[in-house]
Order: C-alpha cells, then sequence, then structure tokens
C-alpha cells in the first residue's frame, strides 16, 4: 500500500516537472527560434523587452491572453473551440514515455527517469501524434472560411503521406531492438547508436519528421503566400497561441523521438544523463531553425510526389534492407 | 541536388555564427541621417531682420499637385503683403517640393525631418507658427 502511493507521488512530481519545464521550454523556444532566424538573416530578433528581447515569451503571453477572442460568424462553435485542444493535448502526450535519463536511486527509492514505460511506447507516440491531425483539420474546416479549409486539407494529406514514411524509417529500428518500449531502445544503442546503422532511416525520420510538424520547408498548411496563414486564420488570442504551442510541443517531441531512436537518447560519456539529453534535443531543435531560416517552401505537388515516389519507397527498401542483413547475419 | 541545399546551409550558419555584424537599424535608438537634398517636412524661412520671407503670391497653394496649402494672404500697414494663414495638410502632402521650386521668393524649403507621425488627427494640419524658422537670437 505505502508503495503504490509512493509511486503515485513520484508519478505526480514527474509529470509536473515534466510539464513545467515543457511549457517554459516551448515559451523561450519561441524567443530562441525569433533570435537565431533572425542572427542567420543578418538582422537583431527581439532587443526591446528585457535584455536582448528575454522576457518576450512573457509578453507575447499577456498580449495573447488579454486580446479579443473571435469567433467568426456561421463558425462550427464547439468544433471551433475545441480543436486547438485536440491540438495541443496529443502534442503534451506523448513525451509520457520519453526516457530522459538513467535510473536513479534517492534514499532507497529508485526513480526512473520516464513518466511511464510503457512496453509499446513508440506505437502510443505515433497513435497519439495522429490525433493532432483531426485538431488541425476540424480547426480549418469550423472557421468557414476558404483559406482555413484549405490550409486543413493540405494539412492532414501532407501528415498523412508523411506518418507512413516516418513510421517505416522507425520499423528498422524496431527490427534491431526486438522491442517497441522506448527505454530498451536507449538501452540497445549503448554500444553504437542506430544513426550509424541505420542512416537512411535516420534522413527518411529527419525529412518526415520536419513534414509531420508542419515546419519550414514544410509548411505549406499555413503557406502565408497563398492561404493567408493556412487553419489558423481565423484564431485569435489564446486559442491561436494554443495552435502555436502545440506547434512547438510537436517540435519537441519529434526531437525526442528522434534523439531516442537514432542519437544514443540520454547516453553520452562524463555528463549526467539528463543533460546529455537535452543537448542532443537542443541540437535537434536548433538545425529545426536551421532549416527554416535557410529553405524555401515545397510546391503541394511536389510535396505529395517527394513523399510517395521517394520517401516511402526509400523506407520500404530500408526495412527490407535491415531484414536481409538480420537474416544473414 | 544535395550539393545547394548545403551551401544555403554553410551561408545562414556563417551569418549565425557572426552574430555582430547585422545590416538593420533599431530605430529609435539609431536614426537614418537624411541625404542634404531629401524632401522632408517644409521650413518656411525668415530674412536676416526676422521678417517672414513669404509675401502671399499664392504660387505654391496654385503649383501643389496635391492642394494641400491652405494661404490667405494681406496686408500689413506698411502695404507689404504677408500670409495671413499658411497651412499645410500633412495627410494630403506628397513632398513632390513643387512648391519649394516654383517660390520666387525661396520663402519654403523642405528639410530633413520626416518623423510626422500624430496622434492626434488634428496636429496634421501644421501651421504659420509650427513651419516658420524660428527666430535667432541676435548675438550682436
Amino acid at each position: 500500500m505505502t508503495n503504490a502511493i509512493i509511486i503515485a507521488i513520484l508519478a505526480a512530481i514527474k509529470i509536473g516537472i515534466v510539464i513545467g519545464v515543457l511549457l517554459l521550454v516551448i515559451a523561450y523556444l519561441i524567443w530562441v527560434e525569433r533570435k537565431v532566424m533572425a542572427h542567420m538573416q543578418v538582422r537583431l530578433g527581439p532587443m526591446r523587452v528585457g535584455w536582448h528581447g528575454l522576457l518576450q515569451p512573457i509578453a507575447d503571453g499577456l498580449k495573447l491572453i488579454t486580446k479579443e477572442d473571435i469567433i467568426p460568424a456561421n463558425a462550427s462553435k464547439i468544433l471551433f473551440v475545441l480543436s486547438p485542444v485536440i491540438a495541443m493535448i496529443p502534442a503534451l502526450l506523448s513525451i509520457a514515455v520519453i526516457p530522459f535519463g538513467d535510473t536513479i536511486t534517492i534514499m532507497g527509492v529508485s526513480i526512473d527517469m520516464v513518466i511511464t514505460d510503457v512496453n509499446i511506447g513508440i506505437l502510443f507516440i505515433l497513435a497519439v501524434s495522429s490525433v493532432g491531425v483531426y485538431g488541425i483539420l476540424l480547426g480549418g474546416w469550423s472557421s468557414n472560411n476558404k483559406y482555413s479549409l484549405l490550409g486543413g486539407l493540405r494539412s492532414s494529406a501532407q501528415m498523412i503521406s508523411y506518418e507512413l514514411s516516418m513510421g517505416l524509417s522507425l520499423i528498422g529500428v524496431i527490427m534491431m531492438t526486438e522491442s517497441l518500449s522506448l527505454v530498451d531502445t536507449v538501452n540497445a544503442q549503448a554500444g553504437l547508436w542506430f544513426v550509424v546503422l541505420q542512416p537512411i532511416a535516420f534522413v527518411v525520420y529527419a525529412i518526415s519528421a520536419i513534414a509531420e510538424t508542419n515546419r519550414c520547408p514544410f509548411d505549406l498548411p499555413e503557406a502565408e503566400t497563398e492561404l493567408v496563414s493556412g487553419f489558423h486564420t481565423e484564431y485569435s488570442s489564446m486559442k491561436f497561441a494554443l495552435f502555436f504551442m502545440a506547434e512547438y510541443a510537436n517540435i519537441i517531441t519529434v526531437s525526442a523521438v528522434g534523439v531516442t531512436f537514432f542519437l544514443g537518447g540520454w547516453r553520452g560519456p562524463f555528463l549526467p544523463p539528463v543533460v546529455w539529453f537535452l543537448i542532443k534535443m537542443a541540437l535537434c531543435i536548433f538545425f529545426f531553425v536551421w532549416l527554416r531560416s535557410t529553405f524555401p517552401r515545397f510546391r503541394i505537388d511536389q510535396l505529395m510526389q517527394f513523399a510517395w515516389k521517394v520517401l516511402l519507397p526509400v523506407a520500404i527498401v530500408n526495412v527490407l534492407i535491415t531484414g536481409l542483413v538480420m537474416s544473414i547475419l | 541536388m544535395i550539393k545547394p541545399l548545403i551551401q544555403g546551409l554553410t551561408l545562414t550558419l556563417k551569418h549565425f555564427l557572426n552574430p555582430s555584424k547585422v545590416v538593420t537599424m533599431q530605430y529609435p535608438d539609431e536614426k537614418w541621417t537624411p541625404y542634404p537634398r531629401f524632401r522632408g517636412l517644409h521650413e518656411l524661412q525668415r530674412d536676416e531682420d526676422g521678417k517672414e520671407k513669404c509675401v502671399a503670391c499664392g504660387l505654391c497653394s496654385t503649383v501643389c499637385p496635391s492642394e494641400c496649402i491652405n494661404l490667405v494672404g494681406a496686408e500689413d500697414k506698411n502695404g507689404n503683403r504677408y500670409a495671413e494663414t499658411y497651412e499645410i495638410d500633412m495627410f494630403r502632402c506628397i513632398f513632390c517640393g513643387y512648391c519649394e521650386e516654383v517660390c520666387p521668393e525661396e520663402a519654403i524649403f523642405l528639410r530633413q525631418d520626416y518623423e510626422l507621425a500624430t496622434e492626434n488627427v488634428n496636429d496634421r494640419i501644421h501651421n504659420k507658427e509650427k513651419l516658420l524658422v524660428p527666430l535667432k537670437k541676435k548675438s550682436k
């Protein structure tokens, strides 16, 4: 009985810390992105609020909370209110199974540095993150606006197409670890990271992860030049902020999955595991921003062609090769 | 196909690693100096005695393509013409500089000031007090 209480308390503490850190990181990710992108484009970025604009996320948050919340006429009210929530919740939920450190022991109680080690971890992440598509699609549809609808449709088409190659790229790793649990995946990389053993899968995963999170150069759902701002054209105030936070939470999730599956998770010499995990995450997120500030946007037909004619065959061939090599060895 | 992608990434990374070099200007802190021939806010001139140069001939309000100059002339007790009211509507003015070109007395010049935004709509009309050069204190 006391054991169960301790586990429950520990879980609550872990959830609190992870959610708190996650929300703080999301807020400051926006600042980091603006700053990094500005310097890459030979600008300065936010400079006014606090030292080098450090308080900018707080100012933005206050602004968004106090702004008028507009629901357009003839919008489907329930879905319009619900869809930012549907977009946000899965993005936060998938962090639950990511291991961010080794098991540590404090006062005789061993604590796993993961909220819950589900034995179908990666399946859970893929399942939950595809629910996020509904948020975007319903948000686009319920706004009663043609730009929103087009953005939502594009987004769902894109996310469904790239989800396939994303899943297939992970299958190579899953075949080698023979487990769906993320903790086992990290433990299997004690010797050699899977980015060395599965380089093609890593590239496929990186590309489809960027497409999955609707980031540049795959940010067609919110292509400003054609669709105003896509599925969240009609959204304002905190609902818009929720969509925005969901996007950044998704970046964090796909970076975490990428780190766990290909870059050895929290494994690394000298520094504590959590620090290694954060360093790897930061590099992945930097890569996202780097791509955004460098590349122009794809065209919609190029995007679909690339997904179905290049990425998916490459992912399938990778699975085949992995299977062949494993059966030979 | 891969090479140009890497070239682009290298360029952005190079700029990122050299953060001191920026091309933008932190506007309210740093300000751009206009060139000498820049056409900004108008200025009505005075002669050496501090008298207004304008004789209210009306050429400027005639030549003005956006009809933003409202000029009413009058005569003082010595029979010299002067502008009783001289107002420029800054919302309508297109800063073409025709008034400066046409003025026979060289009484109006377009100067360097370009910060003309106001919080009150009525402030858009600049009257003679605003446009005239302030009187110089006689140092002699």
